[in-house]
């Protein structure tokens, strides 16, 4: 009851198409929430829903006690930034950032001036008189993000708003969207198919998959404690075998590649449940010897990808692909095509139910 | 080396205006040649003078003639306007069956030959039409004129001209990213206030073009006000025809022709200026 941002029970058809089944969200003011998933997985339909320009077919959104139901997108006082931006062509910039002031019956004068106020905010003083097509595609994201916090919503969602920009500029403005949004404390959705940029800003994530969420987590436990084999996959790299629980109590399960591995005991699993045995590709040691204790396993290298600080070494234990991230320094230890020992410490495996 | 890359430039250089040369040949003969004996025979018929240009610039009733045609060819313009721009938002927001069916109904008119259109409504609008029927049917007592007046050419030449004005304003419509309005509509903007501010202004380059556009091809129109128009209203092209064919006024004809054209040529400069003319044509 005491979220700020409620979704319950939201559902979504297009047709015969289920977009969205059963959405249950809560949000918590101030929060800095990211919707990440795969194209076609509901994270942009449910934003629509929320900011009113798709309907949900069932199910209620609330924000503050307050139902959304039946307003129109005009009264619910929400600033979104699109994708490309949306920027009125034929208005300034300050024009632009004036344009929900002056709909909500802001005098020209105080109005200009606070949209003036809102533009140095984000870093613009002295665009202001500049036409959209004037300015770059950083700036233009930071006048769309001025005027979607100038009129102070009651809530700020982002459609992959950084899609447009190249690499260096997408993570200055990460820094930028995540500061100005701590800055004014806005209640903010973050919508993105990036992991990376997700890990990075969020307090925390919503993963979608199939119009379902999968599982709403902080980036850190999302990353070492996911809860499907869809979420393993999707965020980060990961090194997912099948296998099944051996002994529950004591933590021990089985699988082809890495024979019997040791985890963290969870009184979630029981014996003989099938399961998958995450082991994140830093996790993983390579050594040329067999180490003397704990568990390890064999592996044939096929390609080592270099990044300069880390290298991303890709082979194979039996028939089953392994990937492991080691210190750029590090890799001269091996070649391409040498056999080598991988191993792991039990805390690193990560056990995730069904196959 | 410069010498070879001058020679490849030249030829490059040269084909394009190689392409041109039949075009350009068929202007110069039939277009050019003419324009300049029109402007030729307006200072040399009767006699060698600028008596024509004089007579044209201060008579009261060529005065006349050209504040009728300029009055009627904006009324045409904005009646254009009132007519296309609603039909064009149908179209721009409609299923692409429906707008092609819309397409298809307002270019209809088009395809018809000039003449047949202009007979047609001297047919509806005549004095055993059916709307002079129709109304003498509700009980109009003494139905107007319908023929032969301002009203009948106006209504014509607004037929005509139209589909004009809305393949203008259409184009410009279909332009329109969508996620413009609901960005309007996100930031606090209701139906009307998101057309004011939003809509409406991205979408004035089409209703500039159409104006325009409808505009200048109204001033040179000939057989619709001449066959529809009241003859107290002519207008300058029926006043040019009319010296020519009656008169045998060539040179004041030639006269008035060339001013027309100066004016015109005025009317797009500026626009020119304003808007750019390569935008003149979608």
């Amino acid at each position: 009851m005491s979220s700020y941002l409620n979704l319950s029970g939201v559902n979504k058809m297009f047709g015969d198409f289920q977009a969205l089944d059963d959405v249950n969200l809560d949000i918590e003011r101030g929060e800095f929430v990211t919707f990440l998933g795969p194209s076609g997985s509901g994270k942009t339909t449910t934003l629509m829903i929320i900011a009113g320009f798709e309907q949900a077919t069932k199910g209620h959104i609330t924000i503050d006690g307050k139902p959304l139901d039946g307003l129109k997108p005009y009264q619910r006082n929400i600033g979104i930034v699109f994708q490309n931006y949306a920027l009125f062509p034929h208005k300034t910039a300050v024009e632009n950032v004036y344009f929900p002031l002056q709909m909500r019956g802001v005098g020209r004068r105080d109005g200009l001036e606070k949209a003036n106020r809102m533009l140095e905010l984000v870093g613009l003083k002295g665009f202001s008189e500049r036409h959209p097509k004037e300015l770059s595609g950083g700036q233009q994201q930071r006048v769309a993000l001025a005027r979607a916090l100038v009129f102070e919503p009651s809530l700020l969602l982002l459609d992959e708003p950084l899609g447009a920009l190249d690499k260096n500029l997408r993570e200055q403005m990460q820094i930028e969207i995540k500061r100005i949004q701590k800055r004014l404390g806005v209640t903010t959705i973050f919508v993105t198919h990036d992991q990376t940029e997700a890990m990075s800003m969020s307090d925390r994530i919503v993963v979608f998959d199939k119009g379902r969420i999968e599982q709403v987590a902080d980036p850190l436990e999302l990353y070492h404690r996911p809860n499907t084999r869809f979420v393993a996959g999707f965020v980060g790299e990961s090194n997912i075998m099948a296998g099944h629980v051996v002994d529950a109590a004591a933590g021990l399960a089985e699988c082809a590649v890495f024979g019997s591995c040791r985890y963290p005991a969870d009184d979630r699993f029981s014996n003989g449940q099938a399961v998958n045995i995450l082991i994140r590709p830093e996790h993983l040691k390579i050594s040329r010897k067999a180490p003397e204790s704990g568990e390890w396993a064999t592996m044939t290298v096929d390609t080592i990808v270099n990044y300069g600080d880390n290298a991303l070494v890709i082979g194979h234990s039996g028939d089953h692909p392994v990937r492991v991230r080691v210190l750029g320094a590090d890799v001269v230890i091996i070649k391409e095509g040498e056999d080598c020992h991988i191993s792991w410490r039990p805390e690193a495996v990560h056990i995730i139910a069904g196959t | 080396m410069s010498v070879n890359t001058g020679g490849v430039q030249g030829r490059g250089q040269f084909l394009p205006w190689l392409l041109l040369l039949p075009l350009a040949a068929y202007l110069l003969v039939f277009f050019i040649v003419p324009l300049v004996d029109v402007a030729i025979m307006s200072v040399t018929e009767p006699k060698l003078s600028l008596d024509n240009y004089t007579k044209v610039l201060t008579g009261s009733l060529y005065r006349k003639v050209f504040i009728n045609t300029f009055a009627t060819a904006g009324l045409v313009a904005i009646c254009c306007l009132l007519v296309g721009y609603p039909l064009a938002y149908l179209m721009a927001h409609s299923s692409d069956r429906t707008a092609l069916l819309i397409l298809l109904l307002v270019t209809m008119s088009f395809w018809t030959s000039f003449l047949v259109r202009t007979y047609a409504w001297m047919v509806l609008l005549g004095n055993q039409g059916p709307v002079i029927w129709f109304m003498e049917l509700i009980g109009v007592q003494d139905p107007p004129h319908l023929l032969f007046t301002r009203f009948s050419s106006t209504l014509a030449m607004v037929h005509i001209l139209a589909p004009y004005m809305i393949m203008n304003i259409y184009t410009v419509m279909k332009k329109i990213d969508p996620a413009l309005i609901k960005s309007a509509e996100s930031l606090g903007a209701k139906g009307f206030s998101v057309f004011r501010h939003v809509y409406l202004p991205l979408t004035a380059p089409g209703i500039a073009n159409g104006l325009v556009l409808v505009f200048v091809i109204c001033l040179g129109f000939y057989v619709t006000p001449v066959l529809l128009g009241s003859p107290r209203e002519q207008m300058i092209a029926g006043l040019i025809g009319h010296q020519i064919e009656e008169f045998l006024a060539f040179g004041l004809g030639s006269a008035m022709a060339m001013v027309l054209l100066a004016i015109t040529m005025v009317i797009l400069a500026i626009y020119h200026r304003r808007f750019g003319l390569d935008r003149l044509w979608g």
